[in-house]
């Protein structure tokens, strides 16, 4: 029973591609050495785990959920975001990338504005390192709403599909903003990919992370 | 010593002249929290901990615990006047992770110390004896003490601790800014925060771990050891 090796996605685009938004130093040692680091670390605890199946060995099994949760979320939920971003002279940038996202966005949430407001607080509420993510609910008719996710907790739930997520984790800014973290927010914008986000939004879950069986 | 005296005031000018029995009321006038002093420079922790990371760390990040603190604390005392107890409680996590954050903080900057204020010596007397009996000595206890900072999975804070119930001490690690208080007794805390390092150490944070013993201030922490 031998354990599925995941690998380090590469990127769609180059580490300064992102720039001005995000720096291509920040870019490299987040994809280069933070996501390294849980793909890296999610298949020592793949590992494990297999040895521990193969044992019939349930405590250890137990024992490794918080590892598996943390280093195969931290691997997901990158995999997600670096997908969810573009160049900022992408026309995948452009919110009308997004069709029927941005009509039920504006169903939801009045407009794009009150949208954007309301994520961003809910990034700047974040205690702790963590995530926002724009999420549907396929339990609840389809409707879209705003999570916030601590650590690497991914949005795996049963009926939930992440759209787009912004990593509130220092790592993901600090070179650039040091603690003026809303600066950061409010420029995410502008490397959001509604394409994505319209992608996975008109997509069942399965597809969303149909990439990451792919990297496996 | 000038560029940190940020907010200079002759209360805690006087208060820092007694720096261990102030603890508590250093830090809060008038109901208020107020930024604490540095008893060294910016720069003092170097190499260990650069000055760039400690101005931002102590002026910016710790400010704004302490001025959220107050601002959570004035809506908590509002809702108090109102006898609106929903409010009260939905201000909880707030009070928690703010007043969190200053304490925390607070605690890290006095138990931190140059090498020509002591930093880095080895602690001495009835600490000394618990670690060498709990721990099987200084070196040992570094070790896990690294350890749980490294596994720690978000934002974080690893401290030695003593069991107000037992009298042992033990590591613990806590999660963003949640504070060291109830059962147990904080000694010695370190700041696994990616603020708290990255600039000068960025994804390497096990040589910040490594690092920051040469600048720990063990007398602060046999202070706080009963
Ligand atoms: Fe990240
Ligand atoms: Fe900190």
């Amino acid at each position: 029973m031998a354990a599925t090796t995941y690998t380090l996605p590469k990127l769609p685009y180059a580490y300064n591609a992102l720039e001005p938004a995000i720096s291509a130093q920040i870019m490299e040692l987040h994809h280069s050495k933070h996501h390294q680091t849980y793909v890296t670390n999610l298949n020592n605890a793949a590992k494990s785990l297999a040895t521990a199946q193969a044992n019939n060995d349930i405590p250890t099994q137990i024992q490794l959920q918080p590892a598996l949760r943390f280093h195969g979320g931290g691997h997901i939920n990158h995999s997600l975001f670096w997908q969810n971003l573009a160049p900022p002279s992408s026309l995948d940038t452009k919110i009308n990338a997004a069709p029927k996202l941005s009509e039920a966005i504006k169903a939801t949430f009045g407009s794009e504005k009150a949208f954007k407001d309301k994520f961003n607080a809910a990034l700047l509420g974040i205690q702790g390192s963590g995530w926002g993510w724009l999420v549907r609910f396929d339990n609840e008719n389809g409707r879209i709403g705003i999570v916030t996710t601590k650590d690497q907790d991914p949005v795996v739930g049963a009926g939930e599909v992440p759209l787009f997520g912004v990593d509130m984790w220092e790592h993901a800014y600090y070179l650039q903003y040091l603690n003026g973290k809303a600066a950061y927010v409010e420029n995410i914008w502008s490397v959001i990919s509604w394409k994505t986000a319209e992608q996975r939004y008109l997509g069942k879950s399965a597809d969303v992370f149909a990439s990451l069986k792919a990297s496996m | 010593m000038s560029a940190t005296l940020l907010r200079t005031s002759a209360v805690r000018s006087a208060l820092r002249s007694s720096p261990r029995a102030s603890f508590g009321a250093a830090t809060f006038v008038r109901g208020k929290a107020t930024l604490p002093d540095l008893k060294y420079d910016y720069g003092a922790l170097e190499p260990a901990i650069s000055g760039k990371i400690m101005e931002l760390h102590h002026s910016k990040h710790h400010q704004t615990y302490v001025t959220s603190y107050n601002n959570a604390l004035e809506q908590v005392e509002a809702a108090q006047a109102k006898e609106d107890i929903a409010t009260q409680i939905s201000l909880k996590p707030l009070i928690n992770f703010h007043g969190g954050g200053h304490i925390n903080h607070t605690l890290f900057w006095e138990n931190l110390a140059p090498k020509n204020q002591g930093g880095g010596e080895p602690p001495s007397g009835a600490l000394s004896k618990a670690i060498d009996e709990q721990f099987g000595g200084l070196d040992s206890l570094k070790q896990k003490f690294n350890a749980a900072l490294a596994g720690i999975q978000g934002s974080g804070w690893a401290w030695l601790v003593q069991d107000t119930q037992t009298g042992n001490i033990g590591i613990k690690t806590y999660a963003n800014q949640d504070p060291v208080v109830g059962q147990f007794r904080p000694i010695l805390g370190i700041d696994a925060w990616e603020h708290a390092y990255y600039l000068q150490y960025q994804n390497r944070k096990a040589e910040y771990f490594g690092a920051v013993w040469d600048v720990v201030n063990w007398k602060a922490a046999e202070s706080r050891f009963k």
